[in-house]
């Protein structure tokens, strides 16, 4: 799986924290997005798709496909 | 395109429309227009066009859509009263009544206090906060009202933490916030109350400013970027957006337990149920019942529903709550089902940023009342409870209770 999360977009809400805590935080200065390193490849596809459900700005895209992309500067991840 | 067969242009609704029987349930009117349609168009009491959303789906769509805006001043944004207008229209706005990017500018300097990990970390003070309101509620002795021996309290005592002032200041500052929400307050009486309210904000953002403290009022002031009536207006918004807010998913959620024996038996039985239960009374309750005013900057369709530039959107929270296509048997409580898509907190950029320290709340709260009270009963006839249908959070008015 592969997740982005755009910055711009997030409000802060925490709703990705509330669903899947070990992959989301929020940063402590704005509360905006952050993944935690290494998390989403342990990450249930569930977990990340209720994330993305969740999300009240959109700003959270699960992807199925693994071999695009390497981890850009809008906080990709590849799984 | 041709018009969707729900739309009764012209048809007229009381709003919000007048509870059933059951008082947890959504105004059967809501129920009825979301049978035949997702989408409703209707005429507001000033004759104006507005759509009342009732679908889930089509809900999260619309306030997730920027070309819907929250903004008062933009032509077509719904209101429900006169009074209503006064409030949203002649004041300095709030966040709340935004759109990005000032929206996004001035939200995004809370966002960093309103953060999941902080709301745990408050968790002691919080339960401190619980405690004491209910020894002194214990101490009163039974039967005690719950809103006004606890409910009111907990969230009252946690924003003079927010803002830094002290616990006597509360009764002014619910007093005057009280008449805000209250549908019937006219005009004149409200403009008064804000005024109140403005200078006794400005006055404490000036305070903060010479006295700084560790409260996010001082640190919203010490950032020094928000001139005065904006720091008024965001010293509002942390006074009214968590206090009645908490104050009656705290009471109503007790009522709901209370007339759903077997849900109470199971919680009480597995406190460790009580996350997912304050979720679903979420879901169940959605006290926020006015409708999140919207008003269409553009021509947008919405499932093949036309809504028109200049044409408001009121979405009925609570109807999306029960949307059948989402929440199968919604018109039940089950503590146990997973009822986190529910939309209690709106959606959209605009959704309650508070909630992470509201959900904290009020499972401390409930979980601690129904420990330390496990024989938590009415002390009234339920039948003559009354609920808070012109209020614009609302919820049981006094819950006689004896333990």
């Amino acid at each position: 799986m592969q997740v982005s999360v755009d910055k711009d977009r997030c409000c802060g809400a925490g709703q990705c924290v509330m669903a899947a805590p070990d992959v989301f935080d929020q940063s402590e200065d704005d509360g905006l997005v952050l993944l935690r390193p290494g998390a989403v490849e342990q990450a249930a596809r569930t977990d990340l798709e209720l994330a993305a459900g969740l999300c009240p700005a959109g700003a959270i895209t699960v992807r199925e496909d693994p071999r695009t992309g390497s981890g850009d500067a809008d906080g990709t991840v590849d799984a | 395109m041709t018009p969707a067969p729900s739309a009764v242009a012209g048809q007229e609704l009381t709003l919000p429309a007048p509870r059933g029987a059951c008082p947890f349930s959504p105004p059967p009117a809501y129920l009825d227009a979301h049978r035949a349609a997702p989408l409703t168009k209707m005429s507001l009491w000033d004759g104006e066009p507005c759509w009342l959303v009732t679908g889930h789906q089509q809900m999260r769509t619309i306030l997730q859509d920027k070309r819907f805006s929250a903004d008062a001043r933009v032509p077509g944004f719904p209101f429900l009263s006169p009074g209503r207008r006064q409030l949203l229209t002649k004041a300095q706005p709030s966040f709340l009544r935004l759109d990005d990017p000032e929206h996004a500018r001035l939200r995004r300097m809370l966002t960093g206090d309103f953060i999941v990990k902080r709301a745990e970390a408050q968790r002691p003070q919080l339960q401190k906060i619980v405690d004491e309101a209910l020894d002194r509620m214990i101490a009163k002795g039974s039967p005690a009202d719950l809103v006004r021996d606890f409910a009111l309290p907990v969230p009252s005592r946690v924003i003079c933490l927010l803002l830094g002032v002290p616990y006597a200041d509360h009764e002014f500052f619910e007093g005057q916030t009280s008449m805000l929400v209250d549908l019937s307050t006219p005009p004149e009486q409200i403009k008064a109350a804000m005024g109140t309210l403005n200078g006794y904000l400005t006055e404490l953002a000036e305070r903060k400013r010479r006295e700084p403290d560790d409260s996010l009022l001082s640190r919203l002031v010490a950032r020094g970027e928000l001139n005065e009536a904006e720091c008024a207006a965001m010293g509002m918004v942390l006074l009214v957006a968590g206090h009645e807010t908490t104050a009656n998913m705290i009471s109503f959620g007790t009522l709901a337990l209370l007339r759903n024996p077997a849900q109470l038996a199971r919680l009480r039985a597995e406190p460790q149920l009580i996350k997912g239960a304050v979720e679903e009374l979420l879901r169940y309750l959605s006290v926020v019942h006015f409708g999140l005013p919207r008003a269409a900057l553009e021509d947008v369709e919405i499932d093949g529903t036309l809504i028109r530039a200049g044409e408001g959107v009121l979405c009925m929270l609570s109807a999306a709550n029960w949307d059948e296509q989402v929440f199968s048997g919604g018109a039940e409580l089950d503590i146990t089902r997973d009822a986190r898509r529910h939309l209690a907190f709106g959606f959209g950029g605009h959704q309650c940023i508070g909630q992470p320290l509201a959900r904290a709340e009020l499972q401390i709260a409930l979980g601690t009342l129904l420990r330390r009270l496990p024989d938590l009963r009415l002390a009234v006839p339920y039948e003559e409870l009354e609920y808070r249908t012109d209020k614009a959070v609302y919820g049981v008015r006094s819950l006689p209770v004896t333990w």
